[in-house]
């Protein structure tokens, strides 16, 4: 089986993509287009070869959106129909099928083969572990395809993921399967929150995205500060773990120089120091966490075993108001009972029903807190200010502030509560 | 007669537990340290003293059915039959057994694919989808990445640099891509162009409207229809209203151009997680292999690899030594675009008689 040769799209720029030492995804197109026992596929690849080598010639994408999804669902799907379908008829409808991965993106080789089957029976057989977005995306199938699609590795385990206004496919770090940083159970994590919020996956009707990552530990592998709406992040708030020994076989092996130089001066709080017996003493009141000492002497320097989550919220991308790094909302929170669980995914519905009330169309959860404020948003959720919300306090007069007596009262009761 | 529907099972997120190599499982939490004995290999020990090897490698991240089979295959063969993805869309082998680990990097080699990608190597480039798939781009992805991969691929395989360098691509401004230590970005330069027949069939003209940035879009008249029009003294010429209006085009072959930034950082370590800063700009958009913005990312990693010390970022390593001294090294010229403008501008300003000589 393979497409005529007088009808295979002549591809001169792409070619020269599969020059080079690194893997070509052009090479593994064409012999999609080529060599896999499909007529469909074989033709639908030509054509979306077709369709990409006319970009690459004139610089410019032929793909729009749409509306296609799966029955009972309202988003899930990337439709795309071709702007150049009558030159590339086989490939003029090539949606994105999102689906979520397994918290933790892992996979046995029996799922990903049957996964890959099911793919190559209702699409065009091209996948990508995973987008931005933390989706398994399925690349190219037309509008019954779908469907198809979609019914038949639903039945063994597997949804869709978001796309659109809605709560988004969810991401999280290896952690605890893997990391001696992990302080928390990410996975779990992950689950309890979105798994929450099906609905609100299936069918967009919120002002615009709102997306929960989970990274073990503070050096944020998940990128959830910087990306996500609703960012948990595992931390300790008892006196990180020394190992004394580890210390002194790591400056036995390194040098002095290269201790001081590399972890203690390196400390942002000036926490450590080089004791003469080449132990290291921390102080812990003015650790931040930061990682860094941890990062270079894993096997020496442990997190504490008191654990629990950082809770951020607002980080998001460039559209429309510039880039937002999460804020700080909960410093600490213990993550040990099924209720502490609860506690959490409380705090997220608070802040997405609060968030569709308020929220203007299209203005993603930071972008709302900085219109409104952080305090009003807080109050609006039910969290109390702390001053690990911010960098530093006001700097500017101009507020006005006559309810001073009632928030200072209020913040010694919360004290002494 | 009415098609049967079959209903969604609403089951979410899989449990991946149902997935996990079984080291991983029995371990769960309870990982004591690590080590890198080479680049692309990583160890982890439990506290039970069960080891786990890790072997990392690069794909061409859009597989085919043959490089999807190649994958498992290897895993059943040499790994233990289980797959773990990274973030950056690398491929990891897990296995219990030291003496697995040489033959499965022999594999993964033989099959094409690069072992590498950890520590303070030039991680796997993170990309989106441009010309092949994606409805707005500017420019493509997985081609961008290819070129540029073929070009770095020593830097994926060693681990020579201070410290770990994650490159993304964007083929939008709404950066898709994330933030990098270096990222990639299409930036257009002029305003888009409205084809007024199309707009009142295709656009909700309130929320094109709503979605500028800096309010440059008015409704109007136009030929007698009702359209848009965009006030070019203001425009930013960002693209935001292409996507909610595909007649707004912005995507121009000559003026799309790319930007590169320098110094995102996501992690907590050392200094609080940090936003890209602009440092080159009207670097041409040039397929099939965007050899200008290459040239530009190899001069800043030149850079930085000689003049950072072991364990700062991009970030750090700037930090230190200035923007001055940064566009000095690199000898990109700084341009009143790089002043900022934006929000919080003038927090970006030195308000300080600290200067190097």
């Amino acid at each position: 089986m393979a497409v005529d040769k007088d009808k295979i799209h002549p591809t001169p720029m792409l070619d020269v993509l599969e020059e080079g030492p690194w893997p070509s995804f052009i090479t593994g197109f064409k012999r999609m287009r080529d060599e896999f026992p499909s007529q469909r596929i074989n033709e639908t690849i030509n054509s979306m070869l077709g369709q990409l080598e006319h970009s690459y010639e004139t610089r410019k994408g032929y793909w729009k959106g749409g509306t296609v999804s799966v029955f009972g669902y309202g988003g899930g799907i990337i439709p795309r129909f071709s702007e150049v379908g009558k030159a590339f008829p086989e490939s003029k409808e090539f949606h994105t099928i999102r689906v979520q991965p397994p918290a933790g993106n892992h996979y046995t080789t029996a799922m990903l083969r049957q996964l890959g089957k099911s793919w190559e029976d209702h699409g065009s057989g091209m996948v990508t572990f995973h987008g931005q977005t933390g989706n398994i995306m399925f690349i190219g199938t037309t509008t019954e395809g779908t469907q198809h699609f979609f019914d038949e590795i639903n039945e063994y385990g597997f949804d869709l993921g978001g796309a659109g206004p809605c709560v988004r496919t969810a991401m999280s770090c290896i952690g605890a399967a893997r990391c001696e940083m992990s302080c928390t159970n990410e996975h779990k994590m992950h689950l309890k929150l979105v798994n929450n919020f099906t609905d609100d996956v299936h069918r967009p009707a919120l002002p615009y995205k709102f997306k929960f990552k989970v990274s073990g530990c503070p050096n944020d592998c998940q990128n959830a500060i910087e990306r996500s709406d609703f960012a948990v992040i595992g931390t300790w708030r008892d006196d990180m773990q020394v190992d004394d020994e580890e210390v002194k076989a790591f400056v036995a092996k390194k040098g002095r120089q290269y201790v001081i130089d590399n972890v203690i001066t390196r400390c942002p709080t000036q926490s450590l120091s080089l004791n003469d017996d080449d132990t290291i003493a921390v102080d812990n009141r003015n650790c931040v966490r930061c990682m860094h000492c941890l990062n270079v002497m894993p096997k020496a320097l442990h997190p504490g075993t008191d654990h629990g989550v950082t809770l951020l919220m607002g980080g998001k991308r460039t559209l429309k108001i510039g880039d937002l790094m999460g804020t700080v909302i909960i410093p600490f929170l213990k993550m040990e009972t099924e209720e502490d669980y609860e506690r959490i995914v409380e705090i997220a519905e608070e802040t997405i029903d609060f968030w569709a009330e308020n929220g203007l169309e299209h203005e993603r959860c930071g972008e709302m807190i900085e219109r409104i404020g952080l305090a009003n948003f807080l109050e609006g959720i039910g969290i109390e200010v702390d001053p690990n919300m911010v960098n530093s306090p006001r700097q500017c007069s101009y507020v006005r502030m006559d309810g001073w007596d009632e928030e200072a009262e209020k913040w010694f009761d919360n004290q002494a509560s | 007669m009415a098609i049967e529907h079959r209903a969604p099972i609403e089951s979410g997120c899989p449990d991946g537990m149902q997935y996990m190599h079984p080291v991983s499982l029995r371990n769960f939490g309870q990982w004591k340290y690590h080590e890198h004995p080479r680049p692309g290999v990583l160890l982890h020990v439990a506290y039970s003293g069960d080891e786990l090897w890790t072997v990392r490698c690069g794909t061409q991240r859009i597989l085919d059915h043959y490089t999807l089979t190649k994958l498992c295959d290897i895993g059943d063969e040499f790994a233990d039959g289980y797959i773990h993805f990274t973030i950056r869309s690398n491929v990891e082998y897990l296995v219990a057994d030291e003496a697995k680990v040489q033959p499965l990097i022999d594999a993964i080699e033989e099959a094409g694919f690069i072992v590498g990608g950890t520590k303070n190597s030039v991680a796997m480039l993170s990309h989106t989808q441009g010309w092949l798939h994606c409805d707005i781009p500017g420019t493509d992805a997985s081609g961008v990445v290819k070129s540029m991969m073929d070009e770095l691929i020593d830097e994926f395989k060693e681990c020579n640099m201070p410290n770990r360098v994650h490159i993304t691509t964007s083929c939008c401004q709404i950066n898709c891509g994330g933030q990098g230590d270096i990222a990639i970005n299409v930036q257009h330069t002029k305003p888009p162009k409205i084809n007024h027949d199309l707009v009142s069939n295709v656009c909700e003209r309130p929320s094109v409207v709503a979605r500028c940035p800096v309010a440059a879009i008015r409704p109007a008249m136009v030929n007698g229809k009702p359209s848009l029009e965009v006030d070019e003294k203001k425009c930013i010429c960002c693209g935001a209203c292409f996507p909610p209006c595909p007649p707004m085009a912005i995507n121009d072959p000559v003026h799309s151009k790319l930007a590169i930034w320098v110094g995102g950082n996501h992690s907590n370590a050392r200094s609080k997680p940090s936003f890209q800063k602009l440092v080159a700009a009207g670097i041409p958009n040039n397929p099939p292999r965007w050899p200008e913005a290459t040239a530009i990312v190899k001069t800043i990693l030149k850079c930085y690899k000689e003049d950072a010390r072991d364990w700062e970022r991009m970030n750090d390593w700037i930090d230190r030594i200035g923007w001055p001294r940064f566009f000095e090294l690199t000898a990109l010229p700084f341009t009143k675009y790089h002043i900022d403008n934006w929000r919080g501008a003038r927090q970006s300003l030195n308000s300080s008689t600290h200067i190097r000589f």
